[in-house]
């Protein structure tokens, strides 16, 4: 076979090689090479976005919905500098994508060249690695080790930057096989000590609790089978963050529901008082942890992570475990069995009575209305309605992201895609085309806000475009709502630009797209406005007009540990402190 | 002070890790970080420091494997040990980094770093900058009826001495190289 071609030609042959079948792009100068390329062939589908920000969102929901890597292919200056916070995003919440960008030619670069920026300066610290090839030769190789550290270790996403000379030169192409291995291999197997230390930990603990996180998504859907044996062999309660929803099912047994700073009373009382943490896949992130000092004070820690620098990062803990997820609980379950499956039943029944007393708080409990659509009532009648369907979630970022957690339930991982490191307005409706695009028959839905959903509004186009159906349902508060709950509670109710001025209309906007417009106002239509939605065969936006002025609860303020969460408006007066107001 | 006479925050007598892993002691650490010498590299350590709020003291960087296109990155640090444990398993997981040592934590270790000092002067002065050379064995690498340049390779905190006895006698400039250094032993 004729291994000579263009760096051009290698970019194609090399996304072929690893199964890639979808990109997502804008073209541009420096990029016409392999846009050349993609017009000359039909393996891999190219899907035009609006934004090239919406083109890395649009991988990252590819990513996080199939588990296989996501790719965009921007060009150089702009193209590049737009996807900087699809990167970061994806930084932050470990998701394997490829962003290919294009150059200025080599011998132009360093000239203030039109359209350059020194793009892998710029994205070093917002990429797991980059790579500028400056040598056609080496172009195929570099593509191989691109996806070999964006899918291994931690995920994350990586860059690689091909100056156009690069992308018209003739070389040989390395294939996949002929590739030398990558030095970077990270560990999986964790030390059999340390899971040891769990296990005896384990059988004696009066009050354990599984804590997990997005690595067990990133580890693979065998995580979640193990994950889910060992809490029905146990009998432990378990909670997860924002990332990991899905891992365990929300119909579950022992499902405390989510943990943090809107999670469940239930969750977090729970790690507040349990003498044994099981961190699996999470990394005690600030929304997690609330104040340092008094963050789960009783309890013994044990962290699972296959990233060693996340280990006593924020949280010092007692049994560190670096390993994949999977592994780890294949070990951790074959060692718990063989020394004879025990438990602490007493204690663990005194626990369950005492989160019982918890759950029966029932702390997502809110005043419903029959004049105003409240929020929470519009996403438990999503779930009521879309219940059986074969369904996956985006959102975009505020309350309504927060309300879509508690009061939606996932049953499976890869289902719930959202912004949480990074917390990227704008995320959920491209999001969305990258799910449906990996699924086409499948019911996505983003469940936004309107100022979210506005920063990346212009990839309806792309839906209609490659006819994505992607439901866009906006809980629509004329509000920035969030922004609006903390300057209420914090900054003395001076609602500083924090209101949606000079909305479009949702509808007539729909009818520009050319996709349909639905607006519900009135709570007794909200059932038949979703079904309408549901039936209709394409793209949908949903403008749901909720009450404006709805705060999102339970919150445990900024500077507070978990003992002092507020459930409901009568216990929000002067409850942040000038030390809390400077956290975000 | 304890009864093995090891100064608090400090392991570097000992096989076993002494140090308090719940301490709020500032310490200073030499870490050795082995790279992949390509574009890029050191952009990207120095980017870990200062975009995670990390102190640099020093830092010395020169391809020590040619074959292998390995460089050393030396780096002189300061933090607690919660920080500087983070700190190297930050450097651990970046995809160029081979291996990071903590030469502090690890054992015994030699650090040296080398100096130039330009020192102006004439009469007395110039008597006194040279006779203070020799006891610091420091070596003479140009010279003129007005100025001396001296080589001095040392500790860092040798080469401070030396910049203050020079200072009074006429010194212009100093370029240091920052440390280098390796562990003891095989």
């Amino acid at each position: 076979m004729n291994m000579q071609m263009t760096g051009a030609q290698m970019v194609i042959k090399a996304l072929k090689e690893h199964g890639v079948e979808v990109v997502f792009g804008y073209p541009g100068g420096a990029v016409l090479p392999i846009y050349d390329e993609i017009f000359q062939q039909n393996d891999i589908r190219h899907i035009l976005v609006r934004h090239e920000q919406g083109a890395v969102h649009m991988a990252e929901g590819y990513a996080r919905s199939t588990g296989k890597p996501g790719v965009a292919l921007v060009t150089s200056g702009p193209g590049a500098t737009n996807a900087v916070t699809g990167l970061t995003d994806a930084l932050m919440d470990s998701i394997p994508i490829i962003v290919l960008t294009g150059q200025v030619p080599t011998f132009m670069i360093g000239t203030d060249g039109f359209q350059e920026a020194d793009t892998v300066g710029i994205t070093r610290p917002c990429t797991k690695m980059n790579w500028l090839v400056k040598d056609t030769a080496k172009l195929a190789e570099t593509i191989h080790t691109a996806f070999h550290v964006a899918t291994h270790g931690r995920p994350g996403p990586v860059l690689i930057d091909i100056p156009k000379d690069v992308q018209f030169a003739t070389s040989t192409y390395t294939p996949l096989q002929a590739t030398k291995p990558s030095h970077y291999q990270p560990r999986t197997k964790a030390d059999p000590d340390q899971i040891l230390r769990l296990v005896e930990m384990m059988e004696t603990a009066e009050r354990p609790l599984f804590y997990t996180g997005g690595g067990v998504v990133n580890s693979g859907r065998v995580a979640s089978t193990l994950l889910r044996e060992l809490v029905a062999a146990t009998d432990f309660p378990i909670t997860s963050t924002l990332m990991g929803l899905g891992c365990y099912p929300a119909s579950g047994k022992n499902w405390l529901g989510m943990l943090g700073m809107h999670g469940l009373y239930e969750a977090n009382l729970a790690m507040h008082g349990c003498d044994l943490m099981i961190n699996i896949g999470a990394r005690f992130d600030d929304r997690i942890t609330g104040r340092i000092k008094d963050f789960s004070p009783h309890s013994r820690k044990a962290h699972i992570d296959i990233d060693p620098s996340s280990i006593n990062k924020v949280i010092r803990v007692d049994v560190p475990i670096v390993g994949d997820v999977t592994s780890v609980l294949e070990d951790v379950l074959a060692l718990w069995k063989r020394r004879g499956s025990k438990v602490n039943r007493d204690g663990l029944q005194k626990w369950w009575s005492q989160i019982q007393r918890w759950q029966s708080v029932r702390c997502l409990t809110f005043k419903n209305s029959t004049k105003t659509i409240k929020p929470q009532h519009a996403l438990q009648r999503l779930e009521a309605l879309t219940i059986g369907h074969d369904r996956y979630i985006t959102t975009e970022v505020g309350q309504h992201q927060m309300w879509a957690a508690q009061f939606l339930g996932f049953e499976e991982p890869h289902r719930w895609m959202t912004s949480g490191g990074l917390g990227t307005m704008g995320y959920g409706l491209p999001a969305s085309i990258g799910v449906q695009i990996a699924h086409p028959d499948a019911l996505v839905i983003n469940v936004a806000g309107e100022a979210s959903w506005l920063m990346n509004m212009q990839e309806m186009g792309t839906a209609m475009q490659f006819r994505a159906p992607v439901k866009q349902f906006i809980l629509n508060n004329e509000r920035l709502g969030m922004v609006r709950q903390w300057q209420e509670l914090l900054h003395g109710e001076r609602y500083s630009h924090s209101w949606s001025e000079s909305l479009p209309d949702f509808v007539k906007l729909a009818d520009a797209f050319g996709c349909k417009g639905i607006r519900i106002d009135d709570p007794a239509d909200l059932d038949e406005g979703i079904r309408e939605m549901l039936a209709y065969n394409g793209p949908v936006i949903f403008d749901c007009r909720v009450e404006k002025h709805e705060n999102c609860f339970p919150m445990i303020p900024s500077g507070k540990p978990h003992n002092e969460m507020l459930l409901g408006e009568a216990d929000t007066q002067g409850v942040i402190g000038a030390k809390g107001a400077v956290m975000v | 002070m304890n009864a093995l006479n090891i100064k608090k925050g400090s392991s570097s007598h000992s096989a076993y890790d002494l140090r308090d892993p719940n301490g709020e002691v500032i310490e200073s650490h030499t870490l050795a970080v082995v790279v992949a010498n390509e574009s890029g590299v050191l952009a990207r350590v120095i980017g870990l420091f200062s975009g995670r709020g990390y102190n640099i003291e020093s830092l010395t960087v020169a391809e020590v494997d040619h074959l292998g296109h390995l460089s050393r990155i030396t780096v002189v640090t300061r933090g607690t040990p919660q920080v500087i444990a983070q700190i190297k398993a930050q450097l651990e997981r970046m995809v160029p980094v081979h291996e990071v040592h903590d030469l502090t934590a690890e054992g015994p270790s030699v650090q040296r770093e080398l100096a130039l000092f330009k020192v102006a002067g004439r009469g007395e002065a110039r008597i006194e900058a040279l006779s203070l050379a020799e006891i610091f064995r420091a070596n003479v690498v140009d010279s003129s009826l007005e100025s001396f340049v001296f080589e001095l390779t040392g500790t860092s905190e040798k080469i401070d001495a030396f910049a203050e006895l020079m200072r009074p006698l006429g010194l212009r400039e100093i370029a240091r190289t920052g440390v280098a250094a390796l562990s003891r032993g095989a």
